[in-house]
């Protein structure tokens, strides 16, 4: 039995596809009811909702064997796990954007508000800049436009809420895509089957399309 | 701090090493902070608890055991091989604030052949048998993937981002990154290879064969078989991805972990190049094992507080209940007196004083 931590919302349900069509489905979790963990025992999986960004956590302390997360969080929380695949979805960008007419200057201290503190940071600090970061939990599109920070350091999908506020991509940090981690130990003690879950899921990513010619060995 | 089945485990191990001839070495709370700093990337964590001693000097509660051994450890007076049981102050990459952790373990610092390597791993594997039976201990050769780079030429500058998706068993990454860095398609094609490689030696090392680039990796790889040889086989595996910090260890590192726990518990190697920076020509080979990630197979309180509760009234006399308890521990029973039930415990029996049955 191996235990799979989903995030909650769009990317999990699209990552919980991939897994059934891949060979591991579970029809309980299609039921409307406020069950919190799903097990098929065929498949051999059991499934649990958790918020994003606690997917880490969940397979670092190995609640969960395995977990899909956005590389994101894994850049900003970096939990001790093994990063097994790139599943190839979920893609968007780490970007630093700001209001269309702002110009930098190297003379101050730019200021960056952001969901994503060790990113941002890291990132500003391998171009040797000073920074001051303001941390926000959400509408992080908000900041610049009533001046409380210059910049935001944040998620760029489609990049349309950034052009209907006036704001603009400045520079990409780093590509995002969702990623197949697993615990370190139990990546020993359940090889055969996370090694197994971990081709099929690669395959079907492959034969899908989501993984582009650079990412096929 | 510790639960029964850690103390349980500290007497064992120690009984073990000690049967091996291995000394027992008692160390201070402290060090200067000094030491650390001079060898701060051989520390699990950078972060160190520190004060100022009464003369003034800058002291650190100590965040590791291995240093202060190898500092003191004689030169060219043949092995020397202490263990220790002792705390070390570290935050865990787990918790993320400082702890006090128990750990265990043993070093081996002097001439290192292939007796005191075997010896080591076998210790090693003996450790994790104390705990379970269905261990599994871990081995890499750090020799084997820097030989490789070293036949295709990239300077020891390059490698640190390479070691670190080779830790991440990130092959989608390493591929990219050796894409970057201009390696050949046979070394990228080896690298991701022995990032993804995880099983038994006498499975693996036929296939490793193939592999082989150069003299370091081939002596490399000679050494891990050989060593391999001397451990009973069924719990060994061999992982490539185990990757320390390669100024400081150097061949043989092990790794190993219990059923049920969520990371590795014990952890060791060879780490000549640290003698080497502290200016010493020797080697050395040791392991720690971290006892605060034992207390957590104890699980809850499985059998009862106390075999028998005796209950007494305020009347009774005390020598008459004292000799009662007295009488029943004779027997080889645990007795906990009280004059009511307490809350929370639990007993096998309840029985009041002086009624017989």
């Amino acid at each position: 039995m191996i235990d799979i931590a989903l995030p909650k919302g769009r990317l999990g349900e699209k990552v919980y596809q991939i897994l059934e069509e891949a060979g591991y489905p579970c029809p309980a979790i299609r039921e409307e009811n406020r069950k919190l963990v799903f097990e098929d025992v065929r498949s051999g999986v059991r499934y649990f909702w958790v918020k994003p960004s606690d997917v880490g956590i969940y397979v670092e302390r190995a609640a969960a064997d395995v977990g899909i997360a956005g590389k994101d969080i894994l850049l900003e929380h970096q939990p001790q796990v093994y990063e097994l695949a790139d599943l190839g979805v979920g893609r968007c960008r780490m970007c630093v954007a700001g209001k269309k007419d702002f110009r930098d200057s190297r003379g101050r201290t730019l200021r960056v508000a952001t969901k994503f503190p060790k990113i941002a940071k890291s990132y500003y600090s391998a171009c040797s800049r000073d920074i001051d970061i303001i941390e926000l939990h959400g509408s992080i599109e908000l900041a610049p436009l009533l001046g409380l920070s210059d910049v935001i350091v944040d998620i760029v999908e489609t990049g349309k809420t950034l052009l209907e506020n006036g704001l603009e991509v400045k520079e990409t940090v780093v590509p995002i895509s969702a990623r197949l981690i697993a615990n370190r130990a139990s990546y020993k003690f359940k090889y055969e089957e996370i090694v197994r879950l971990c081709r099929r899921v690669e395959e079907h990513c492959r034969r899908a399309g989501y993984l582009g010619e650079e990412e096929i060995r | 701090m510790e639960g029964p089945q850690t103390e349980r485990v500290v007497r064992q191990l120690r009984e073990l090493y000690r049967r091996y001839g291995y000394t027992q070495y008692r160390m201070s709370k402290f060090e200067p902070y000094d030491l650390y700093v001079r060898n701060k990337s051989f520390l699990v964590s950078e972060d160190i608890l520190t004060f100022t001693d009464a003369d003034g000097r800058l002291m650190a509660l100590k965040p590791d055991v291995t240093l202060s051994i190898v500092k003191d450890a004689k030169k060219g007076s043949g092995l020397q091989k202490v263990c220790y049981s002792e705390n070390v102050y570290r935050t865990s990459p787990m918790s993320r604030s400082f702890r006090e952790i128990m750990q265990t373990g043993l070093e081996c610092v002097g001439e290192i052949d292939l007796v005191a390597m075997g010896e080591v791993l076998l210790l090693a594997a003996k450790s994790l048998e104390t705990v379970s039976g269905d261990y599994l201990l871990d081995v890499s050769h750090l020799g084997l993937a820097a030989g490789l780079l070293d036949s295709a030429g990239l300077p020891e500058e390059g490698r640190r981002e390479l070691w670190a998706h080779m830790g991440e068993k990130n092959v989608p990454a390493l591929l990219a990154c050796c894409r970057e860095l201009g390696l050949d398609g046979d070394t990228a094609g080896s690298l991701c290879r022995l990032t993804s490689l995880y099983g038994p030696p006498e499975e693996l090392l036929p296939e490793l064969e193939g592999m082989v680039r150069g003299e370091r990796m081939a002596a490399a790889l000679e050494e891990l078989g050989a060593v391999c040889a001397l451990v009973p086989e069924g719990r060994l595996r061999l992982d490539f991805s185990i990757v320390s910090d390669m100024d400081y260890y150097n061949g043989l590192v092990f790794r190993g972990y219990l059923p049920g726990l969520p990371d590795s518990v014990l952890s060791g190697g060879r780490y000549d190049n640290l003698l080497r920076q502290m200016g010493r020509k020797d080697a050395a080979i040791g392991f720690a094992v971290y006892m605060d990630l034992l207390d957590r197979l104890e699980g809850g309180p499985d059998g009862p507080d106390a075999d028998v509760l005796l209950l007494y009234k305020d009347g009774t006399p005390a020598r008459a209940v004292l000799e009662e308890a007295g009488s029943l521990r004779q027997a080889g029973q645990s007795v906990r007196v009280e004059r009511q039930v307490p809350e929370g415990l639990t007993f096998r029996t309840v029985r009041k004083a002086g009624e017989r049955g």
